[in-house]
């Protein structure tokens, strides 16, 4: 398969990017995104031109970093995939396939495709954890848990924090992130200490970030690779309500 | 105190504030809407409940005074969002899409805005006769205000008739989204409900644009005079 690629250029933060036209040929469909990008990136080296920096680790999924705006749209045309997991095979040959850096004030570019997703740490930083005293383990039913609130937890916990959510979003809001983290933990026994505190802290470690505002396009569910549903920023608005209406624990 | 102002200042607090001003906007445009489809009973069913209204002054100023709050909280809450949102990205992408979010959805302020205009011009026109004062006479009358008069011979003007009929449609549009979205964020959603939070926003953005636009129509037509 040959694509033409626009991808966006840019050294360093303070530089000045642009959309760079590249021809990649010969591409096998059964490549997937990166593997794409590591095959253009070897023809620039080849040539003694500097490679396209981008973001990758595990290339299974699960680590998040691999963030790329493909045609407008976060990790590519299909559904619940990270980019590593998006295949040549969903393109049409010939197409052409503009390549950009995630867009938000709260992720700072890097380099090229790179940018900096710290603010999302630092969310997790102000309230997404929980405090264990270590001791002994308790017996395996002496701590109850709904079966549909294991479940719904899991399926919050899924988010890898890749920020595709922020990305596709019109208002560069970390909404459903930040809802699937308190969620996850507001579910289970074990957040249940710091569930007021953890929401208040985070809702507001997320505004201090500069993040947009969530006006329910819902853009970010359709995005995510984890496909982690807006239900979730329906209970984080739930959490946060009550959180602030009850300051008993601060 | 300081926790509840943080509350409604924060970005998820704002959802509040926008739903519930939304919903007593929304409850605001019903209720005016089925006031007004009483012309389908007779002249004199309208201007009952117009002389009604004004055998009410304290009632009816303290309703105005509430509603005209909720519309500017509802307003100033939406250009700060509005402008917080834009500096969030301030790099565009160059290549623009969108997955799933409606037209509604993504042109809240243009609807919001031709919505605000077309309040200013509706209050100068029927409620307070500045514009188009030869129609508002009908109601200065002495004794007896004819609002139904006023109204019909407001309609018969087609160009009249034609801007409400444009205004309805964009107010539709703000409906569509927004009578379901204070849903959402009242945190209503995933609570087996949502069925009715993904349907109420289009069931009253059909009824509202429906129930007005007829009004207007039916004058046009000169089914009623």
């Amino acid at each position: 398969m040959n694509f033409t690629l626009h991808i966006w250029r840019q050294k360093g933060p303070q530089d000045e990017g642009r959309m760079v036209t590249y021809d990649a040929r010969d591409i096998s469909p059964d490549m997937s995104f990166l593997e794409m990008l590591d095959v253009l990136n070897q023809e620039l080296i080849t040539k003694g031109e500097e490679p396209i920096a981008f973001d990758s680790d595990c290339r299974e999924g699960i680590c998040g970093s691999c963030c790329l705006m493909i045609n407008g749209v976060p990790h590519g045309p299909e559904r619940g995939v990270a980019t590593c997991q998006t295949y040549m095979r969903v393109f049409e040959d010939g197409q052409e396939i503009y390549v950009e850096p995630w867009r938000a004030r709260a992720f700072p570019l890097v380099k090229d495709l790179i940018v900096d997703r710290s603010a999302l740490d630092r969310i997790i930083q102000a309230g997404g954890f929980v405090s264990v005293n270590t001791g002994g383990a308790p017996d395996g039913n002496a701590v109850l848990v709904p079966k549909t609130h294991a479940e719904r937890a899991m399926d919050a916990a899924a988010c890898i924090g890749c920020g595709a959510c922020v990305a596709a979003c019109k208002n560069a809001s970390a909404m459903l992130f930040t809802a699937a983290k308190v969620a996850h933990l507001a579910l289970l026994p074990q957040g249940q200490p710091e569930r007021r505190r953890r929401v208040r802290n985070m809702v507001e470690q997320m505004d201090r970030e500069g993040f947009g505002n969530c006006t329910n396009y819902y853009e970010c569910e359709a995005a995510c690779p984890k496909e982690i549903s807006v239900n979730f920023i329906a209970q984080l608005n739930r959490e946060y309500l009550a959180a602030c209406l009850d300051g008993s624990d601060e | 105190m300081n926790r509840l102002s943080r509350l409604v200042f924060s970005s998820v607090g704002s959802k509040y504030v926008m739903a519930l001003t939304g919903l007593g906007l929304m409850i605001f445009v019903i209720a005016h809407m089925s006031g007004n489809l009483l012309i389908y009973f007779g002249k004199d069913a309208l201007n009952a409940y117009a002389h009604g209204l004004m055998e009410h002054p304290v009632l009816l100023w303290s309703a105005r005074t509430g509603l005209l709050a909720i519309f500017l909280i509802h307003l100033v809450f939406a250009l700060r969002t509005w402008q917080e949102n834009e500096s969030a990205r301030p790099i565009h992408y160059v290549h623009e899409n969108t997955i799933q979010a409606s037209w509604a959805s993504r042109h809240m302020m243009l609807t919001g805005v031709v919505i605000l205009l077309f309040v200013l011009y509706h209050l100068l026109h029927f409620t307070f006769g500045i514009f188009d004062p030869e129609h508002f006479k009908y109601v200065l009358e002495p004794k007896e205000g004819d609002v139904a008069g006023m109204v019909i011979a407001g309609f018969q003007q087609p160009l009249i008739s034609a801007s409400y009929i444009l205004a309805q449609i964009f107010l539709g549009l703000h409906l569509w989204h927004g009578g379901s979205s204070w849903l959402q964020h009242l945190g209503w959603n995933g609570r087996g409900y949502d069925a009715v939070v993904n349907h109420v926003g289009a069931v009253v953005a059909l009824s509202v644009v429906v129930g007005n636009c007829s009004i207007p129509l039916v004058i046009l037509m000169g089914w009623i005079y």
